[in-house]
């Protein structure tokens, strides 16, 4: 009996102090900086009472490294099951041992074999270096975290949540997930410390500046969402996780339709001078279920918005140029930021939806040099390979290879549909007359007769590109009153749900990258 | 000071400020004609305008800075 209670004893003991974490200091210090206790991340992310948890006791022979800093386990979001990872910073700083490094493999190894979601909550100053021959170089080390990565990358949805830093070798869990959601102020990635930094290269930079969150989220792209706190970065995760089917194979999820939330009229929207300004938001408010706008980068390249959104209940992904914001001419960064998430639609067969208003890539000597060609032919090879059904909409200009970016009629869109503002052209009036005339207008001494000439020509030009012209010449499948478009995108997505394309017998294609 | 940079490579269209000028976050402070569009340039910050840096039609590069807020 005596011996009964003993065994009892032990077991709730141990399991009371593993599921303490780490030291009270620790706790102590992280609420000081507005983290939440990993158990208390989970229980706001996960329905109640639904976590499995998987090698509590690891490492617990070592006395002071409870669970080895890093929690495993499947549980349920919305009714639907995930698997999570989820650093303890209480426990080492949430650095990895060798069983820290075996519980994450597992449990990549349970999202594969049952095919669900796995989110990594991420919050982890990299690894032990007194362990590093268990867990760095081997077969079942670190690198197979990374590997499994991108095994898995497409068959399950992976997201990280970025609480604290990911450091090193750490900060590729974030690289290779589909989607990086970080804490404002306590979020970081970087491959050396600044500690390291001015060691090593002599530079003096803050963590925040070289690694922090809002620095990923707008200039090195690292980041895809920029939380102002814990709560609503895990309230993102779970919106998220809604517009995604729970594998590839499986259905995407419809939910109940709701009308958009702007009940302004698109017509009166689209400003009749191609050149104007105008704020693509708006347009999007008028056409996607209300609320149902999930923005992926918002400050990381603005000139061009991608973002998931519900149409009638169904999950679409939107690429849009943001006239509002560099005249919404495709750059660098806004290339690179529509491959990605084209690829992340594509993956999970989110059919595409492209709001096209763009003068074309920037040139100059500034992009030529940073590869605006290289990293343009990747949106264009990723927008060309996807197979899931695209519609692209041209909202007012589509100039130049900006018509080819934004899938035009060449790309097999399964419909190319103007708004009757659409000018469709190799460049614009302006630049057209310019390249073809140049030598002509300079001839022309007399000013006025100058200016009636290049009119003329601006004109003739006009009328070649007229869309009513493309619309009679087949390139173009439809031009459609602005009021109406949200009505037909959810006809002709409801009939393109059925599209299937047999991918070409080859291993696969040498990307651009 | 805080200095309202080019976003991207241009030329100035239009100046909407003047020195001395009050300017809030958010306000267009200046055109730029790019790719045959114009690009509003806004002030990030609020603050009072102390030199403008360039003149209509000159050309400007991304990064440069266009407008010195005291």
């Amino acid at each position: 009996m005596s011996q009964r209670i003993t065994n009892q004893d032990r077991l709730e003991e141990t399991i009371f102090k593993v599921k303490q974490g780490g030291q009270a200091k620790y706790h102590e210090k992280s609420a000081e900086q507005g983290k939440l206790f990993v158990r208390k991340r989970l229980e706001l992310l996960i329905d109640k009472d639904t976590f499995q948890e998987d090698g509590l006791f690891a490492n617990q022979s070592a006395g002071d490294l409870p669970a080895d800093g890093v929690v495993t386990g499947t549980g349920k979001i919305d009714g639907r099951p995930v698997c999570i990872m989820a650093n303890d910073s209480t426990v080492k700083a949430g650095s990895w041992g060798a069983r820290t490094v075996e519980k994450i493999i597992r449990i990549q190894e349970t999202a594969e074999k049952l095919r669900i979601p796995l989110l990594y909550l991420v919050d982890s100053a990299g690894a032990r270096i007194t362990d590093q021959l268990d867990m760095f170089p081997n077969r079942r080390g670190a690198g197979k975290i990374f590997h499994n990565q991108v095994r898995l990358s497409g068959t399950i949805p992976q997201i990280c949540l970025l609480f604290g830093p990911s450091a090193a070798g750490g900060a590729y869990i974030p690289a290779f997930c589909d989607i990086v959601i970080m804490v404002d102020g306590n979020a970081s990635m970087y491959l050396g410390s600044p500690r390291m930094a001015e060691k090593v290269i002599g530079e003096k930079v803050t963590l925040e500046e070289m690694g922090g969150a809002r620095m990923h989220c707008s200039v090195s792209g690292c980041g895809d969402i920029l939380a102002q706190n814990e709560e609503e970065a895990i309230q993102k995760a779970q919106q998220y996780l809604g517009y995604l089917p729970t594998n590839f194979n499986a259905a995407v999820p419809k939910k109940e339709p709701i009308m958009p939330s702007s009940d302004k009229a698109l017509k009166d929207l689209i400003p009749e001078n191609q050149n104007a300004p105008f704020d693509m938001y708006d347009a999007i408010n008028t056409l996607v279920d209300g609320e149902s706008f999930f923005e992926i980068k918002k400050l990381f390249a603005p000139e061009l918005i991608t973002g998931l959104a519900r149409l009638d209940g169904r999950p679409v992904g939107i690429i849009a140029n943001q006239p509002r914001v560099k005249g919404g001419v495709l750059f660098v960064d806004s290339a690179d930021k529509a491959a990605k998430f084209i690829q992340l639609c594509d993956a999970f067969n989110i059919p595409l939806l492209f709001l096209a208003d763009v003068p074309g890539f920037m040139i100059g000597t500034k992009v030529e040099r940073a590869g605006i060609i290289r990293h343009g032919a990747k949106l264009i090879a990723a927008m060309s390979s996807a197979t899931v059904p695209k519609i692209s909409v041209i909202v007012r200009k589509a100039y130049g290879a900006g018509l080819y970016a934004m899938s035009g009629p060449a790309f097999e869109p399964d419909c190319c549909i103007a708004l009757p503002t659409a000018q469709i052209a190799v460049m614009g009036p302006e630049a057209a007359v310019n390249a073809v005339y140049s030598n002509k207008i300079q001839a022309i001494e007399d000013p006025k007769e100058r200016m009636a000439f290049v009119q003329q020509k601006h004109q003739e030009y006009k009328e070649e590109i007229d869309i009513y012209r493309l619309a009679s010449e087949l390139i173009i499948d439809d031009i459609i009153d602005p009021n109406d478009l949200r009505g037909e995108l959810i006809n002709r997505f409801d009939y393109y749900a059925s599209k299937e394309i047999v991918h070409a017998p080859k291993k696969h294609s040498v990307y651009p990258v | 000071m805080k200095e309202i940079q080019s976003s991207m490579a241009g030329t100035v269209f239009q100046v909407l400020v003047g020195a001395g000028d009050n300017v809030a976050a958010g306000q267009t402070v200046l055109v730029l004609e790019s790719m045959k569009m114009e690009i509003p340039v806004d002030a990030q910050t609020d603050g009072t305008v102390g030199e403008i840096k360039v003149a209509v039609g000159d050309f400007v590069n991304e990064g440069d800075i266009l407008v010195v807020l005291s």
